[in-house]
C-alpha cells in the first residue's frame, strides 16, 4: 500500500514534470511502473540530449512560443542541411550534381534582338549611322557638359567631375538659353556631344546625352551619384591621360546603339600609361559608371582603385535627330509596366538591352 | 421698368444672392458679366438696368451691353460687340457704344479692357520662351525601380567584371609590350635604370613613355600611391621564371625599397586604397631581370 501510494504521487509529481515539458520531451503513455517511468525518463533525457525528436504528427508549427518556434526551425532546418551532407558524402561519385540557383540572369528568355557579332544587317547599319564617322576616325570627340537653369552646389560639381573624366570636355554654365538654339551654335564650334544633367531638388536626377551633328539624343534618369569625396578609399584625383573604356552587357540591338554611344564620347586611343579605365556595365537595364585605376600585379592578378565619379543611369528615350522634345522622332521610349505581378516572361519585354 | 433699387434692396443686403461670395472684409460677385467683381451697388448687373462689361473669348475683346427692354428673354439680354484688336481703336469704340453712359461704367469697362491685353500680351511672351514641363513621379514606381538598381548592382558585380575584363584585354595583348609578364618582371621603372640594351629601342615609345613615367611617376605617385601599390615593386608571379639579378640593380632595389618601406611605414594608418592583396607588406624582394643578351624574349607574341 505504501509502495502504491509512493508510486501513485511520484507518478503524479512525475507527470506534473512532464506536462510542463511536454513540448521538448515525447508525449508518451504513462506508465503506473516505477520502473517503467524511470526507464522513460531515461530515454527522454536520452532524447533530449541526442536533439528533438518528434512523433509524427508534431510539427514545428504547433509550438505557441514564437521564440521556441524559432530556434525549434532553426534546428530542425540545421538537422536537415547534416543529413543532406552527410548523403552527399556517402555517395561520392554518384551524387547528383548541385542544382545551380535561379537568377534573372538564368531565367531570362532569349530576347531576338540580341545582336550576333557576325550579323552583317548590323554591320551595315553600323557602318551608316551616325557614329561611323567617329569610328572611321574622322572626328574627334568634343563634349560639352551644361546643366539645366540654376544648378545647385552638387549638380555644379558632379559637372567639374565629369569634365576631369571625360577628355576634352568644357563645362558652360547654362544661363536660361534654351537648348534648341544652343546646339546649332555647338555645332559651329565643333562639338560633337551635347551633356546636360537635369537637376531635380538639388540633386542631379536626369541625363540628356546628345549627339551633335544630327545625331540620336538620348534620355538618361540618373540617380546614385556619388562625388569623388564621397568615395571610400579612393585614390588621388584622374591625370588628363586618355581613359581605356569598357562597356558591358550591351548585347541588345537597342544596346548596341547606346554602347556605340558612350564609346563615342572618349577619344580613340587610351593611353595605356595612365592606367585608367571607364566602365560602362549594363545589368538589368541598369548601367553603371564606373571610373578607375587599375595595376598589373601579375599577369593573373589585377588591382584597381576607384577614382572619379560614379553613378547609374536608366534609359528613358532613344531620340531619333537632336534634342527636340516635341516633334523628334522617339525609337525607344520606356514604358512602365503596368501590371505588378512579376513573372519572367515579362523580363523579355524589360530588359530591351541584355 | 425694373426696379432696381427693389432687387438691389434684396439681394444686396437682406436676403439670398447666389452669386454672393463673402469674406470677412469684403463681397465678391461671381456673376460672369460683373464689371468689377466685387458686390455693390453700382456694380451689380442685376440691380442695374444700364449695365456695360468688357469680356475676352480666345484672345479676342468683346464688349457686352445689357439690353433691359429684353429683360424677359434673358438669353437675348446681353448685346456682343467685337472690339478692334488694336488697344487704341478699342478704346475709340467702347467711347463711341457707351456715348451718353454713365462715366462709372464708360470707365471700368476701359480699365478692364486694359487688363485684359495686359495678360494676353503675356501669354504670347510666355509661350514663346521655354516652357518646363512637369512629368509626375510614380511614387511605387520610385520605389520599385530603386530596389531593383540594388539587386542589379549586387548581381553585376562590377569589381569582378572590370578586373575580369581587363586582364582579358592584358591576355589579347591590346597593352601591346608594356608589361612582360609571361617572362619577365613588370617593374618597368627599374629596369629602365639599369637596361641600355637595343630591346628599349624595340619598344622605344612605350619605353619612352614608361621612362617619362619613371620619373613622373614618382612625383605624381605621391606617397599614398606608394603605399598602395606598393607591391609594385616585388611582384612574384607564380608563373615567372626566375632569373639571377645583377648586383647594382639589386643595390639599387634594395635602397629604393628601404625608402619605400619608410615611406609606406610612415604612412600606414589606415591607409588601404587596394584591394585585399596589396596589403601585405612584404619582407623581401624578389625582382626578375632580362639579361642583357636576351632581347629576343621581349616580343610578346599578340
Amino acid at each position: 500500500m505504501d509502495s502504491n501510494e509512493a508510486t501513485t504521487s511520484e507518478s503524479v509529481s512525475k507527470k506534473k514534470g512532464k506536462t510542463k515539458k511536454v513540448k521538448r520531451k515525447v508525449k508518451h503513455d504513462e506508465a503506473p511502473v516505477q520502473e517503467m517511468e524511470q526507464a522513460e525518463g531515461e530515454e527522454t533525457e536520452k532524447k533530449s540530449e541526442s536533439g528533438p525528436c518528434f512523433p509524427p504528427t508534431f510539427s514545428v508549427s504547433e509550438i505557441k512560443n514564437k521564440q521556441r518556434r524559432h530556434s525549434m526551425f532553426l534546428k530542425l532546418k540545421e538537422e536537415k542541411r547534416k543529413k543532406k551532407k552527410k548523403e552527399r558524402k556517402a555517395l561520392g561519385d554518384k551524387a547528383p550534381p548541385k542544382e545551380v540557383p535561379k537568377t534573372i540572369e538564368n531565367q531570362r528568355i532569349y530576347d531576338e534582338t540580341t545582336v550576333n557579332p557576325e550579323d552583317e544587317e548590323v554591320a551595315f547599319d553600323e557602318g551608316t549611322d551616325e557614329f561611323s564617322a567617329y569610328f572611321n576616325r574622322l572626328t574627334n570627340p568634343k563634349v560639352l557638359i551644361t546643366t539645366s537653369d540654376r544648378p545647385r552646389g552638387r549638380t555644379v560639381r558632379f559637372c567639374e567631375q565629369l569634365a576631369t573624366v571625360i577628355p576634352h570636355a568644357h563645362v558652360y554654365y547654362r544661363r536660361g538659353l534654351a537648348l534648341k538654339r544652343v546646339i546649332p551654335q555647338c555645332v559651329s564650334r565643333g562639338f560633337t556631344y551635347l551633356m546636360v544633367i537635369n537637376e531635380d531638388r538639388k540633386v542631379p536626377n536626369g541625363l540628356v546625352l546628345c549627339h551633335l551633328p544630327d545625331g540620336p539624343t538620348a534620355h538618361f534618369k540618373v540617380s546614385n551619384v556619388r562625388l569623388r569625396k564621397e568615395m571610400k578609399r579612393r585614390g588621388k584625383d584622374p591625370t588628363e591621360h586618355v581613359p581605356e573604356v569598357i562597356l558591358n552587357n550591351f548585347t541588345t540591338r537597342l544596346g548596341h546603339s547606346i554602347g556605340r554611344m558612350f564609346a563615342a564620347l572618349f577619344p580613340h586611343d587610351p593611353q595605356f600609361v595612365g592606367r585608367q579605365v571607364a566602365t560602362f556595365h549594363n545589368q538589368r537595364d541598369f548601367i553603371f559608371f564606373r571610373f578607375h585605376r587599375y595595376i598589373f600585379k601579375n599577369e593573373k592578378k589585377v588591382g584597381i582603385q576607384e577614382l572619379g565619379p560614379r553613378f547609374t543611369l536608366k534609359l528613358r528615350s532613344l531620340q531619333k535627330g537632336t534634342f527636340d522634345s516635341k516633334f523628334g522622332e522617339y525609337e525607344w521610349v520606356h514604358k512602365v509596366r503596368s501590371k505588378s505581378k512579376i513573372s519572367f516572361t515579362i523580363y523579355k519585354n524589360t530588359f530591351k538591352y541584355a | 421698368m425694373q426696379h432696381d433699387d427693389v432687387i438691389w434692396d434684396l439681394i444686396g443686403n437682406k436676403s439670398f444672392c447666389s452669386y454672393k461670395v463673402k469674406t470677412k472684409t469684403q463681397q465678391f460677385c461671381r456673376n460672369e458679366y460683373n464689371i468689377t467683381g466685387l458686390c455693390n451697388r453700382s456694380s451689380c448687373p442685376l440691380a442695374n438696368s444700364q449695365y456695360a462689361t468688357v469680356r475676352e473669348e480666345k484672345g479676342l475683346c468683346y464688349l457686352y451691353m445689357k439690353v433691359i427692354e429684353r429683360a424677359a428673354f434673358p438669353a437675348r439680354m446681353w448685346e456682343k460687340v467685337k472690339l478692334d484688336r488694336n488697344y487704341a481703336k478699342a478704346l475709340e469704340q467702347i467711347d463711341e457704344n457707351l456715348i451718353y453712359w454713365p462715366r462709372f461704367i464708360r470707365h471700368k469697362c476701359k480699365q478692364r479692357l486694359t487688363k485684359i491685353t495686359q495678360y494676353l500680351i503675356r501669354i504670347r511672351k510666355l509661350t514663346l520662351k521655354r516652357q518646363r514641363k512637369l512629368v509626375p513621379l510614380s511614387r511605387k514606381v520610385e520605389r520599385r525601380e530603386k530596389r531593383r538598381e540594388e539587386k542589379a548592382l549586387i548581381a553585376a558585380q562590377l569589381e569582378n567584371a572590370i578586373e575580369k575584363e581587363l586582364l582579358d584585354r592584358l591576355k589579347q595583348g591590346t597593352y601591346g609590350d608594356i608589361y612582360n609578364f609571361p617572362i619577365h618582371a613588370f617593374d618597368k621603372a627599374m629596369e629602365k635604370q639599369e637596361e641600355e640594351t637595343e630591346s628599349e629601342e624595340e619598344e622605344e615609345e612605350d619605353e619612352e613613355e614608361s621612362g617619362t613615367r619613371e620619373f613622373v611617376a614618382e612625383e605624381e605617385f605621391e606617397e599614398s600611391d606608394l603605399s598602395d601599390f606598393e607591391d609594385m615593386n616585388n611582384l612574384k608571379g607564380s608563373s615567372d621564371e626566375e632569373e639571377d639579378a645583377e648586383e647594382q640593380s639589386s643595390e639599387e632595389e634594395e635602397t629604393e625599397e628601404e625608402l619605400e618601406e619608410e615611406k609606406t611605414k610612415a604612412k600606414s594608418k589606415g591607409k588601404t586604397p587596394l584591394k585585399g592583396p596589396v596589403r601585405k607588406k612584404r619582407a623581401y624582394v624578389e625582382i626578375e631581370y632580362e639579361q642583357e643578351t636576351e632581347p629576343a624574349q621581349k616580343s610578346k607574341a599578340t
